[in-house]
């Protein structure tokens, strides 16, 4: 994949990603305003539902995705000196992954199969 | 004449009148970054909600605090800023408000829909 491609497909992902989040996120709102008082079983049930679930691994797969594009421009913009920004951009690489498998931890041990 | 070396520079940003996009642009910016540092505590959050009805009940709990109502509101405001000069931005990529005026008005049309939606969240924190 050459580097004019690569941000192509930065691009898009950015907007695919933001799209899933906007609808995600309006979603949540509607919920929230609709229901009452919610209890800790209503919500874990709730997560325990495979198909939320899997919405809500597909928003924090959004959410990440989207950090790391956003972050990585921010970077290329505003820190010239090549060495920290690559160790930024790492850093900030690992820490998303970390994220990535801390919600994918969380959400395996409360869905129901 | 001025030479090459005495031409003004304005990298001073208090100097520069910046476009209304421009400010838009840039808190669009200054508002990904501060949610970006707000997705680990997201996390912990989500993780604190689903362990116990304990610890549910202290992660419903801490919209309750003052301090982090406070911290809480610069993040409402940077998802309310980062959502709509977002969906502004999806917008123009479908072609929709791409022009100069029409791009100074959306721009202020967002400023105003965020400070409506600011003004929502303060006044219902309030009551």
């Amino acid at each position: 994949m050459t580097f004019r491609a690569s941000g192509m497909r930065a691009w898009l992902l950015q907007r695919l990603s933001s799209v899933y989040m906007v609808v995600f996120i309006v979603a949540v709102l509607f919920w929230y305003a609709m229901s009452d008082a919610i209890s800790y079983s209503v919500w874990r049930e709730l997560l325990a539902n495979p198909v939320i679930a899997v919405a809500v691994a597909l928003f924090f797969s959004s959410l990440l995705i989207h950090a790391w594009i956003g972050m990585r421009d921010v970077l290329i913009d505003y820190m010239p000196i090549m060495v920290l920004r690559l160790i930024l951009l790492l850093g900030i690489a690992v820490f998303l992954i970390a994220m990535g498998i801390w919600v994918a931890f969380i959400l395996i041990s409360v869905v129901k199969i | 004449m001025l030479t090459k070396s005495q031409r003004p520079k304005y990298l001073n940003l208090f100097k520069i009148r910046e476009p209304v996009m421009a400010v838009v642009s840039i808190f669009h910016r200054v508002s990904g970054v501060f949610l970006f540092l707000t997705i680990p505590f997201l996390i912990y959050w989500l993780a604190l909600s689903v362990r116990s009805p304990e610890d549910f009940a202290s992660a419903s709990a801490y919209f309750a605090s003052p301090w982090l109502k406070l911290i809480g509101l610069v993040l409402v405001w940077s998802l309310v800023h980062h959502f709509f000069t977002g969906i502004r931005y999806l917008l123009m990529d479908i072609s929709i408000g791409e022009n100069l005026p029409a791009a100074r008005i959306s721009a202020w049309l967002v400023f105003g829909i965020v400070a409506v939606v600011m003004v929502l969240v303060i006044g219902s924190m309030l009551l």
